[in-house]
């Protein structure tokens, strides 16, 4: 019976819950609206009946002067399209009921929205600032709040263009600097909190022992070698065991969302790139595929099959480099890197020659890319996928794989089972390796991926060796699907229509969604009619993958943490955005 | 070629012991070896750090310029690379570690965000640049920078180390002491050289309110 369920379309949940679910019938919107009373019942009925067992996305839009509003973005984990749903709040009173206690997931997210909406979830067990610090003036990401170097609602800038002459925005600051204060504010009788918040959180543990023993807190990060950038964690350990753990963000995080609400549609497209610094193509194909949705534009054949050889390539490229900093975490300090940095750079040459730079591509535009291959660009790609890849994932193979230090450090460290994955949303590899066959280029097709013959690897220990054992399986498939595409690719347009900077997108909302190298990577772009996106919300997967870090690391040593860390494979420019 | 420019003494020395021997002065002998043996910091904020990495590695490899060890410790680092966006979250700890390092100690801004904020200056947790609380010595424009850009970066830093003179050199005077006031989250970044500045900013701004109201309530 329940198979069927499962199988089926589910029936619109308006006609399921009447009374307590209405659809949301605002031009170019889709999905339903929850009365907040209702929305615990409701999620748990679509968790345990319908099994919309993912959370995606929690985000809020503030729909300035009227109200709030919390998007909640649900997938199977056996594949279709998302349930969304939308819960409405009055700006004044917005407290949403928090939905921890059915989607463990939600944590970050959930905290996420309340630094910078100021969306309060009631029944959150820890709802602290996540990016900004604790004691920080103001919601950022509300309409009327405006930032300290703030010039105009939305660019460009008439100051700037069509014939101003840009100021320093220091000079219009009455501190010669990028800051605000609230009025009559002393500094000197300030006293700095947040830190305490942090270390408080953490939780002793309630088993008996037999012998008292004193816990102490690490703290790692911002600054440390194995953070892969600047994160930052509070571990409680007893002896060398990890009792509790937390993570802290922010030390990057630059406001993409901001600063997205006021450049224009396109703008926005070199900021993308910035996301997740390593794959810059994954991060445009998103954004241009949540545009493209809002807009009703199709990019044409050959400019397709450029888009599925980019983000392939990406995939290839951010695997290497994720491989040899795991090892790098391990202790082989730089050697099997530099094997992986190696192949690296040759990609690099291919998207310096397609796009002119080695890491900001900036290469898709809505309807497109922004220029065809150049010429003997396809003979490199050919070459790459026939010759030279195939043979470096297998020497990498070779090398690390059976390795007696490698084998050891990793088998049956950071398990994490499928039902704890499905749980806390975790995407991607790292869901792969803990058995559930998820991957969005099957799950839920887009762009051209069902043309392709290629295989989605699974492992099923969900340890960090299985993690490292799922990159080098994607690799090889990645190399698959760039053969077939270099071999099949069409000649033909590479844009649709006329390149314009300022693109028309209708009023309304998309969700762009594509499998990145780090997961499931989400594009959620609300739009009023104008040239700006009203909302522009990214769901990042190393960010939301990190909130299984904690169940992670529970019960193993220090030492694994870094192993652990290293197999999530975070980039903190997407983590903290 | 380094050696050719220690070795011009104006002093005879003899042929037999031109191989042998070299006269020079001690700034320049300090100098030389002070900078071809640049240790960088092992410190990465964002973007420009995957391209610090990548200089590291094989095909860049600025170990031919004496950089090969990069130390995670400020405590054996001499030059810090200020790699991607500082954010106001991130700066205190930048601050710190930069008053950690033992003198020499110099400062490359590397990338657009770290010399001026970048394209992410107007976000509200983005300082406009590490130069308004670290002295910088070289900044490296790009987004990011390409590693020639950064290796060239730092090939000028040791140009502008060559040139110093131990006679000059603050770090060695008496009483010297600079350490940078670390900065304190507030309600926004607080910065404790400008308390002065804010409190007169604010006295002045409270003080035109008052008078603005008084005007208005003559107008009434």
């Amino acid at each position: 019976m329940e198979d069927q369920i499962f199988v089926s379309d589910l029936p619109s949940l308006d006609t399921l819950y009447p009374g307590k679910v209405t659809l949301d019938t605002r031009s170019g919107y889709s999905g339903f609206i929850v009365p907040r009373e209702f929305l615990l019942e409701v999620s748990t009925e679509i968790h345990d009946v319908w099994g919309y067992d993912m959370l995606s996305s929690i985000t809020g839009v503030d729909y300035f002067p009227e109200k709030m509003e919390v998007v909640y973005h649900f997938y199977r984990s056996l594949g279709g399209g998302a349930l969304v749903l939308k819960v409405q709040v009055p700006r004044d009173d917005a407290v949403v009921p928090s939905i921890f206690s059915i989607y463990n997931g939600a944590e970050f997210q959930e905290r996420e929205a309340w630094d910078l909406l100021g969306i309060k979830f009631d029944g959150h067990p820890d709802l602290r600032r996540i990016l900004m610090w604790e004691g920080f003036e103001g919601f950022p990401l509300r309409k009327d709040w405006k930032e300290a170097y703030y010039e105009g609602d939305t660019k460009p800038f008439s100051s700037r263009w069509p014939e101003g002459v840009a100021e320093h925005s220091e000079n219009k600051n009455i501190f010669n600097d990028n800051v605000k204060y609230p009025e009559n504010f002393d500094p000197d009788k300030w006293i700095a909190s947040g830190e305490e918040a942090l270390y408080l959180g953490l939780q002793k543990s309630e088993n008996g022992k037999d012998m008292e023993t004193e816990s102490i807190v690490i703290n790692l990060g911002p600054q440390h070698p194995s953070t892969h950038g600047v994160f930052r964690m509070a571990a409680l350990v007893d002896g060398e065991e990890i009792v509790d753990l937390k993570p802290a963000f922010g030390y990057l995080h630059r406001n993409h969302e901001k600063i997205g609400e006021r450049n224009t549609f396109l703008q926005n497209m070199p900021f993308t790139d910035r996301l997740d610094y390593i794959s810059s193509m994954s991060n445009n194909f998103g954004y241009a595929l949540a545009v493209e949705k809002l807009m009703g534009v199709k990019p044409p054949e050959r400019a397709e099959y450029i888009r599925v050889i980019m983000a392939e390539l990406t995939r290839i490229e951010s695997h290497f480099m994720s491989t040899g900093f795991l090892l790098n975490d391990l202790g082989a300090f730089f050697t099997p890197a530099l094997y992986a940095l190696k192949e690296r750079e040759l990609i690099l040459d291919v998207f310096e020659a397609v796009s002119g730079s080695r890491m900001m591509c900036n290469y898709f535009r809505f309807g497109g890319v922004v220029r065809d291959l150049p010429a003997g660009i396809q003979e490199t790609i050919k070459n790459l996928a026939f010759e030279r890849l195939p043979g470096k994932v297998d020497e990498l193979d070779q090398l690390l794989t059976e390795n007696e230090i490698v084998r050891s450090r990793c088998m049956g460290i950071g398990v994490l089972t499928a039902e704890q994955a499905i749980n806390l949303s975790v995407t991607g590899p790292i869901l792969r390796a803990s058995g559930v066959p998820y991957d969005i280029r099957r799950a839920d097709p887009y762009s051209i991926y069902d043309r392709f013959d290629f295989d989605i690897p699974v492992f099923y220990h969900g340890d960090v060796y299985d993690r490292y054992l799922i990159r080098i399986e994607e690799m090889r498939q990645s190399v698959r699907i760039i053969q077939q595409a270099i071999t099949q690719i069409p000649e033909g347009p590479v844009f649709e229509g006329k390149p314009q900077y300022q693109v028309r997108v209708p009023a309304g909302e998309a969700y762009g969604r594509v499998e990145a190298p780090k997961g499931e990577l989400g594009f959620y772009v609300v739009s009023n009619g104008q040239a700006n996106p009203w909302r522009y919300h990214v769901r990042a997967p190393s960010f939301i993958n990190l909130t299984s870090l904690r169940q992670m690391c529970l019960k193993y040593k220090v030492a694994d943490v870094i192993a652990i860390l290293g197999s999530i494979d975070i980039v903190l420019g997407e983590v903290d955005r | 070629m380094q050696s050719e420019k220690i070795n011009k003494p104006d002093i005879n020395i003899p042929p037999e012991l031109q191989s042998q021997v070299a006269i020079t002065t001690l700034d320049r002998i300090y100098n030389w070896s002070r900078a071809n043996s640049l240790w960088p910091m092992m410190f990465g904020l964002a973007c420009c750090a995957i391209e610090m990495i990548i200089t590291a590695a094989s095909r860049y490899d600025f170990s031919r310029f004496g950089m090969e060890v990069m130390r995670p410790s400020p405590r054996q680092a001499d030059v810090m690379i200020v790699s991607g966006t500082v954010t106001k979250k991130m700066v205190p700890q930048i601050v710190r570690l930069f008053n950690q390092m033992g003198e020499p100690k110099y400062v490359l801004a590397m990338g657009a965000c770290a010399s001026g904020g970048g394209p992410f200056k107007e976000g509200y947790n983005v300082v406009s640049g590490i130069d308004k609380f670290l002295p910088v010595d070289v900044y490296i424009p790009g987004c990011p920078p390409t590693p020639q850009a950064l290796l060239h970066g730092l090939i000028i830093l040791q140009k502008k180390i060559e040139k110093e003179k131990l006679a000059d050199a603050e770090w060695y005077k008496k009483d010297f002491y600079e350490e940078i006031p670390v900065p304190i989250l507030g309600p926004d970044l607080l910065d404790p050289r400008k308390y002065h500045l804010f409190k007169k900013e604010i006295d002045t701004t409270t003080e035109e309110l008052v008078i603005e109201s008084d005007a208005k309530g003559e107008e009434a």
